[in-house]
This record gives structure tokens, C-alpha cells and sequence, in this order.
């Protein structure tokens, strides 16, 4: 049998033969029940859309308020690029960077790369050169990209500082909150094994 | 024991990718389909799990001697409960747990345990799903600081306890992310290798 035809699972290492796994339906490893492959029809061009969808909301969610505060008339918002600056200064400075590159730098980088691996594939083109690589730089980031729980942190900020002001979420708040919802189908819906099967050189 | 064991790639001497689960000829290097490196079992895997979470250990009582516990305190006795409690599980319950539960798989690599595989590939994955939400309290730092920066509410200052804080949470993501849990299988066959141990 040619080892093409094989699949090792990642989490327990059993071996099986590839599965005839029809879209719409999964494949389990039947030891450990770790999925193994799930075909959907459609998906690139799901992902495709919702990578762009997360392009746009990500470049939006930068440049609107995501919180307001407002004691006594006076009034502040703030907007992802001052929040993700607000360590500025000394060995903070670091923690900075790393809220930036989590919130900000890695969903886009990490669009980007399905982009640039899924596009080809949809339209039935050979896919680019540097697919293989890519598609491995955004399986590897896939943890270091919290979009979705800087969302869960606005909320939380925001029943802190709700008894002291009168605070109300701003466009970018419900920008993210889309995002995490994308993020969360877009993930769902990538069968990793097809992928590798359509990106593949071997 | 029947359910449980299963023909892996090693016992079949190939060695199989972890990221895109193709298999190949035992001792090729790189996987011809996606590139990564490939190892059969990492001896040095064990390794990197405990160094990295002596290093979230390490960063992790500095970041709590500073004022989290104090903060959350004051939250409580100020009447914001709810949000008291979820401050408390967030940055002491949930990050004690994850590292218990990653020294428990640790060690279950080696010797044997009560926990079935299936419960701790179950606990493992908890660990991994859990591990980035506790960045969340990093976050909400940040936040306040920027939101209350025109001293309307009140001055908030991020202390050096969010960095280490931080450097914990990074810490033990990657800890958990040494850990091969294909190890947790391997007893399995082990086992089955080894005399049959007398009924208790």
C-alpha cells in the first residue's frame, strides 16, 4: 500500500487508511477521536471570504473608538492603537509589542496567509510557490492570535469602570466582536488534511 | 486494553508529521508534503515541557506578589463580586490548575498513572484551549490604561506585574505546546511489551 493512502494520527499516533470521507462528513481517529479529516464543500471560497472579512474588520476595528468613558462631561476614547500602546515606556515597552502583534499583527498576518495559500486553490489555479510554507506560518500562529479574547477582555473592562463612568462600546468593540465570530467559522471550517492534499507537493 | 491499542506509525517504523499527518519511511527528515521537521518520539520533548513551565512558574510569583490578588480584593469588598471572582479565577485558580495539569501529563509520559489516555488527552486539551484566555487579564490592563489616560476616573498605571504576567501566560502556552501527546499513548504499547501485571 502506498503511504499516500495512509493518515498517523496527530495525537496518538495510529496509523489508518485514509478515509473516503464525503463533504459534510468527519473522520475521526477511532482510538483517541481526534479528527482527522472533514471535507466541506465550498470551504476554500468560505475561508477566502472570511479571511478578507477579517482584513476589513481588523483595519476598521484601528481607527474607531472601542470603549468611551464619560465623567462630568468630559469624555475619552479609546481607540486598538492607544490600547496596545498604553505600556509605552521602560521594560513595558515589551508587553506593548506583544498585546500589538496578538490583536492586531498576527490576525491580519494570519489572513493574509490564507489568502495567499487558499486563493489559487479556489479558482483552480496551481498554487503559488511558497504555499506549503505559508500555510505552516499560520498554523503556527494559530494560538498566538487572541483577537477574539481582547474582545472578552473589552467586555470585562467594561463592567469594571461601569460604576465609576458612564462608558459606552464604540464601532471597534463590535468590529471584534464580528471577528470573533469569523474567526471562530473560519476555523471550523478548515479540513487541515485538505489543504495539505490541494497545497501539497507530494 | 483491546480498545485502547491500535497500530501506530512508529510500531509500523514510520514516522508520521504532526501537522499535516502524512506518513513517511521511518528517518526521513522533513516532510516531502509540508515541509515540517519530523521526529518520530523527541527525546528531548519532556525537556522543553519543564523548562518552559519552570519559567511560568518563576514568572508567575512575581506577577502575583504585585497587587492581583490585593486588586481583586479591594473589587470584592468594594461590592463588584462578580467581577472579583472572575479576576481571582482568571489570574490565580486557572493559571495553578494549568500548571498542575501540565506537570501531571508531564510526569504520566513516564510512569503509570490512573488517568485513562482518553482523560488526559481530554486534559490536555483543555489545557491548550485555556492556556491563550488567560492573556485576558493582560488585556484588560491595557485597556483601562489607555480608557482612563485623561485621569477623568481615575490614573491607572500598568505595573510591572502585567509583564510578568505575561511572560508566565507565554510561558506556559509554550510549555503545553512541548508536550507531544502521542506520549500519552505510548504506555499503551509499553505495557502491552511488559509481563502482564496480576490482577489487583
Amino acid at each position: 500500500m502506498a503511504l499516500a493512502d495512509l493518515v498517523a494520527c496527530p495525537r496518538c499516533d495510529a496509523l489508518w487508511r485514509v478515509p473516503a470521507a464525503a463533504p459534510g462528513t468527519r473522520a475521526a481517529c477511532a482510538r483517541c477521536g481526534t479528527v482527522l479529516i472533514s471535507p466541506r464543500r465550498h470551504a476554500g471560497m468560505a475561508i477566502v471570504s472570511m479571511s478578507l472579512a477579517a482584513v476589513v474588520l481588523v483595519f476598521g476595528a484601528l481607527w474607531f473608538p472601542f470603549l468611551s468613558v464619560e465623567v462630568q462631561g468630559l469624555g475619552h476614547g479609546a481607540t486598538l492603537w492607544e490600547v496596545a500602546t498604553s505600556f509605552a515606556g521602560g521594560p513595558l515597552f515589551v508587553v506593548s509589542l506583544a498585546v500589538t502583534a496578538a490583536i492586531v499583527v498576527l490576525p491580519l498576518l494570519r489572513a493574509g496567509l490564507l489568502l495567499y495559500t487558499l486563493t489559487p486553490v479556489v479558482f483552480d489555479r496551481p498554487p503559488r510557490p511558497l504555499a506549503a510554507p505559508a500555510f505552516r506560518l499560520s498554523e503556527r500562529l494559530r494560538p498566538w492570535s487572541m483577537a477574539e479574547i481582547f474582545a472578552i477582555g473589552c467586555a470585562v473592562s467594561l463592567t469594571k469602570v461601569a460604576d465609576l463612568a458612564t462608558v459606552t462600546l464604540g464601532p471597534a468593540f463590535w468590529m471584534f466582536a464580528a471577528l470573533v465570530v469569523v474567526t471562530v467559522v473560519q476555523d471550523r471550517l478548515v479540513c487541515r488534511w485538505s489543504v495539505w492534499q490541494a497545497i501539497g507537493r507530494a | 486494553m483491546s480498545d485502547l491499542h491500535a497500530l501506530t506509525a512508529r510500531e509500523a517504523g514510520l514516522v508520521a508529521c504532526r501537522l499535516c499527518s502524512r506518513v513517511w519511511p521511518g528517518g526521513t527528515p522533513r516532510c516531502a508534503r509540508c515541509g515540517a521537521a519530523l521526529q518520530s518520539r523527541d527525546p528531548l520533548a519532556l525537556s522543553r515541557v519543564w523548562a518552559w513551565w519552570v519559567a511560568g512558574v518563576m514568572a508567575y510569583v512575581p506577577a502575583n506578589l504585585w497587587p492581583m490578588i490585593a486588586g481583586a480584593l479591594e473589587l470584592w469588598a468594594g461590592g463588584a463580586r462578580g467581577v472579583a471572582l472572575i479576576i481571582l479565577a482568571a489570574s490565580v485558580l486557572i493559571p495553578l490548575l494549568k500548571f498542575f495539569a501540565i506537570a501531571y501529563l508531564a510526569l504520566s509520559a513516564t510512569r503509570p498513572v490512573l488517568l485513562s489516555p482518553h482523560a488526559r488527552l481530554r486534559l490536555y486539551e483543555v489545557v491548550e484551549y485555556i492556556g491563550r484566555w488567560s492573556m485576558i487579564d493582560v488585556f484588560v490592563v491595557a485597556i483601562l490604561a489607555s480608557l482612563v489616560q485623561l485621569d477623568v476616573v481615575a490614573s491607572i498605571q500598568p505595573g510591572p506585574a502585567s509583564l510578568a504576567f505575561a511572560l508566565s501566560v507565554i510561558s506556559t502556552m509554550l510549555s503545553a505546546q512541548a508536550f507531544d501527546p502521542r506520549a500519552l499513548w505510548d504506555g499503551i504499547e509499553r505495557d502491552a511489551a511488559a509481563p502482564a501485571r496480576a490482577p489487583a
